[in-house]
């Protein structure tokens, strides 16, 4: 009795005309493109900078907690930067695709629930930490720092379930086009299809973060100013991204396979693939002119090779399904390969450093070197970007695979070019706030380790001692 | 009975977003209006400035469970008021990445010679936020957000008597919330006239959103009857008169400045309002859907309450730890005497080799796993290698002597490119 009322309140979602799908989508695309950077160091920098910690645990050494110290200022502040952001994000799925929310919300929203209890847990903790300095005693400081890590890996995780269930969906039965009898714990958990993004996303989240924290201290080697604070530094974080990026394609190896398997029309257009093909190649670059890549180059036989570690195999072409069910071919396509391209780069350029780090015992010397540690931070964020392009764009037209279209999610109210507008402007004012911020905070002088590091307060010189509540 | 108990953990949300939020865009309100005290303008704005800055992400989090757990639990309901309220709440989210972003930049912005403008947008945001908000709520109230998407009128939805009353309460009370506590905190930091001063503008606002708050009993009779009804007769009146009682004990605390009893009494008093709104409406979330039809079904509102009970024990004392430490201005980071650790636990015996043979066969075991196998259990295990793998080459290459904690050749350059 419920069931039928159910659905025919949410029949009354269907069938909506909404002029601008485009601009809604590209509103929600924008919105994850600020916020996924921002995951990359919930998920990845709280490890480094509790590690630099340990190691002032361990060595005693001051120059690590001045490190870690001043890494968790930029950490906080990326943290309320990507509260933000994340609001943005929910506020969105209800602006912008009602019909989505009020179909499925019941089978996949807990995802977001158990998301909600992380990012809290994180809230909490970061604030302890932080704030917690020159106030808790060092051991009890490092210990309070560990629910921060923990918290960010599971709030991501709990996400990327959502994701993997709007890509793969299952735990509902569809009824009147809403889903009902749903079983929330099993769609999002019991779908194979889910731990690949995990790893993939979790694994891109220390390339990214690595790199771009290596990024000024490679910086200031090229200006001639490279103590032991930035060598350390560069050390700690560049470890991290140049291991997670040579295990990056292996993972990818993975994902790419699942994807050939659970949604070969996807695959079909991340390679441009338009007929069914046995032994297919693969072709680096060029375009899909609507029937073939042109202009590219061909390696026989090597997408059936990676696809299905088979040569011969034989991979789905995007004719199998109707026109009206394939996504956009040369997004999808040409930023996978801006994702595999600038991923082949870092790893050799993670490879280059872990080389001279271990057979040699130091930091690479070459200018070239740090000239690409620079430029790596940003390319990385690109390919994170292009990555989420292929897989979410890849979907389309569905919002839920199979089951429902973005265009009978979307909503029904009106001025979404308006508020796509006021968003960009929002969003590059943030920018530039975030920018200044950063700058400001790599200028302040360092507090010189082991001599006045004791008693330094972080108090801006301009605040009066006796109102000097920092911050 | 099960489709009750979510609701009741989002009119929980709805309270401390409002108590705990509701201060921070209150101390927003202070820093627009900072006049009218004995002490000068500019250090009005400094202390309402650094008010919340360890709690604040965490009183946020409260909009967010409240959003998640009603698009779980009543998805209908979330996308019917989501698209026909879209223009405000798109409003109370930007307002929300403005007031954000203020955090984002707290430390920093204090020596900023251009701190004022900066900081004038940031303070619009806290006053646009809960007005924003608040119409919303008046809309749901009033009964104007039909079932479906964006079937309600999407502009007198939200500009209509009773949305712009709560609106103009929601500020009202921010503030308020905000003065209480900006007295108390002066208190603790022993600025006699700073809390004078929040103390008068306290009361002020108290008087204030009383009397819009008597005036809306008469907006509300005319605008919705049915809402006036509701908060006018049984359940609901219990609690406006809860809400009233609450409202003037909290007045009598902060004339007798006594802040701490104060705060928990104005706690009290919204708490009350809010579940007086709940009575008024019960059993309809929306017009024309009543809580039984708008709820999920029985295994996700099972699996709510699992995952809100669970949160819930290892939240409450997260939050106890935080707040107790903050009440109590030890997250202030003025305290000179920083621990400094006694000596360092040098002599570990050199695990290098040993964990440098471990990073290689994880490596190779794990890339086999991952690349060659297609089971699942095969990749999970192939995961874990490769995670053991990094980690031990992690730990190798961050810590090399050579190149960083080398000790005492401080300013060494270390490369000959560059003199």
């Amino acid at each position: 009795m419920i069931a039928t009322i159910l659905t025919s309140a949410a029949a009354a979602f269907a069938a909506v005309e909404q002029h601008y799908l485009l601009q809604a989508r590209q509103m929600q695309a924008l919105s994850f493109a600020v916020h996924i950077p921002l995951v990359c160091f919930g998920i990845a920098f709280p490890a480094l900078v509790l590690f630099a910690e340990w190691r002032y645990l361990k060595t005693g050494d001051p120059l690590f907690r001045t490190l870690a110290r001043r890494w968790s200022k930029v950490m906080i502040a990326l943290f309320a930067v990507g509260v933000v952001t994340g609001t943005i994000l929910s506020f969105e799925f209800g602006l912008l695709w009602p019909g989505f929310m009020a179909a499925f919300g019941s089978v996949f929203g807990l995802g977001f629930a158990l998301e909600g209890f992380s990012f809290f847990v994180e809230a909490i903790f970061i604030a302890i930490y932080v704030y917690g300095w020159d106030r808790l005693p060092p051991r009890l400081h490092f210990l309070s720092g560990i629910p921060v890590a923990i918290a960010g890996v599971t709030g991501s995780l709990f996400v990327i379930s959502v994701n993997g269930w709007m890509n793969h969906p299952g735990g509902f039965v569809l009824e009147n086009g809403a889903a009902v009898d749903a079983r929330p714990w099993s769609a999002l958990f019991g779908n194979a299809y889910f731990w690949h993004e995990f790893v993939h996303m979790y694994v891109a989240a220390y390339i990214v973060a690595g790199f771009l924290v290596a990024g000024p201290y490679a910086w200031s080697f090229l200006r001639g100013r490279f103590h032991r604070y930035e060598r350390t530094a560069l050390a700690i974080a560049l470890s991290a991204a140049a291991i997670a990026s040579l295990l990056q394609p292996l993972i990818g190896d993975w994902a790419a396979r699942e994807v050939a398997k659970q949604q070969p029309v996807k695959l079909a257009a991340m390679e441009g693939l338009a007929r069914t093909t046995a032994g297919a190649s693969e072709h680096l670059l060029g375009w899909y002119d609507g029937d073939k890549v042109v202009y590219g180059i061909a390696i026989p036989r090597l997408l059936s090779l990676l696809a299905f570690h088979n040569p011969n195999a034989t991979v789905q072409g995007l004719e199998t399904v109707p026109p009206a069910d394939r996504p956009p071919v040369n997004v999808v396509r040409i930023s996978f390969q801006t994702m595999v391209g600038i991923g082949t780069l870092l790893a050799f350029l993670g490879l280059v450093f872990l080389y001279v780090r271990f057979r040699k015992g130091r930091l690479p010397e070459s200018r070239w070197f740090y000239r690409a540690v620079v430029l790596a931070g940003p390319l990385s964020v690109v390919a994170l970007i292009a990555g989420w392009v292929t897989t979410e764009v890849g979907r389309q037209p569905w919002v839920v695979y199979g089951f429902m279209r973005t265009s009978e999610a979307v909503t029904g109210a009106h001025g979404i070019p308006i508020g796509y507008g006021t968003l960009v402007a929002v969003y590059l004012g943030l920018a530039g706030a975030v920018a200044w911020m950063l700058l400001r905070v790599s200028r302040a002088p360092l507090e010189v380790p082991g001599a006045a590091m004791s008693s330094a307060p972080d108090v801006p010189p301009s605040r009066s001692p006796e109102r000097s509540r920092a911050r | 009975m099960l489709a009750d108990v979510p609701i009741i953990f989002i009119l929980v949300g709805l309270t401390a977003y409002t108590v705990l939020a509701g201060a921070d865009f209150g101390a927003g309100f202070w820093i627009l209006f900072p006049g009218g005290g004995r002490t000068s303008p500019a250090a009005t704005r400094d202390h309402a400035r650094h008010a919340m800055g360890p709690v604040w992400e965490a009183n946020h989090v409260w909009l967010i469970f409240v959003l998640v757990v009603c698009w779980t639990a009543y998805p209908v309901a979330f996308g019917s008021i989501m698209s026909t309220l879209s223009t405000p709440l798109f409003v109370a989210a930007i307002g929300i990445i403005l007031r954000g972003t203020s955090y984002a930049l707290r430390g920093q912005l204090d020596a900023a010679p251009q701190r004022r403008h900066i900081e004038s947008i940031f303070a619009l945001s806290s006053v646009l936020t809960p007005f924003a908000l608040g119409t919303v709520v008046g809309g749901i109230a009033s009964g104007r957000v039909p079932v479906g998407n964006a079937r309600g009128d999407l502009v007198a939805s939200w500009l209509n008597p009773t949305s712009l009353l709560i609106g103009a309460l929601a500020i009202a009370t921010s503030a308020y919330l905000a003065a209480v506590y900006l007295a108390a905190d002066a208190r603790r930091l022993g600025e006699h006239t700073q809390e004078l001063d929040f103390r008068a503008r306290a009361l002020w606002a108290a008087i204030v959103a009383g009397a819009l708050a008597l005036a809306g009993l008469v907006v509300v009779r005319d605008d919705a009857r049915p809402l006036f009804d509701g908060l006018t007769s049984g359940g609901g009146l219990a609690m406006v008169c809860a809400s009233a009682a609450a409202g003037l004990l909290t007045v009598a605390y902060v004339w007798a400045s006594r802040f701490g009893p104060a705060r928990v009494s104005a706690a009290l008093a919204v708490a009350a309002i809010v579940g007086g709104w709940a009575f008024a409406q019960q059993p309809r979330v929306l017009a024309g859907l009543t809580i039984d039809q708008a709820a999920a079904g029985r295994a996700t509102l099972i699996a709510v309450v699992i995952v809100t009970v669970v949160g819930a024990t290892i939240l409450i004392p997260s939050l106890a730890l935080l707040f107790s430490l903050f009440l109590r201005g030890h997250l202030d980071a003025h305290v000179v005497e920083a621990r400094v650790l006694d000596v360092p636990g040098a002599g570990a015996p050199d695990r290098t080799r040993l964990l440098g043979a471990l990073a290689l066969a994880s490596l190779v075991v794990g890339a086999g796993l991952v690349v060659l196998a297609d089971s699942g259990w095969a990749h999970a295990v192939g995961v874990m290698c490769l995670g053991a793998f990094a980690a031990s080459a992690f730990g190798l290459s961050a810590t090399i002597p050579g190149g960083q904690a080398d000790g005492g050749k401080d300013s060494r350059p270390e490369s000959p490119g560059f003199r």
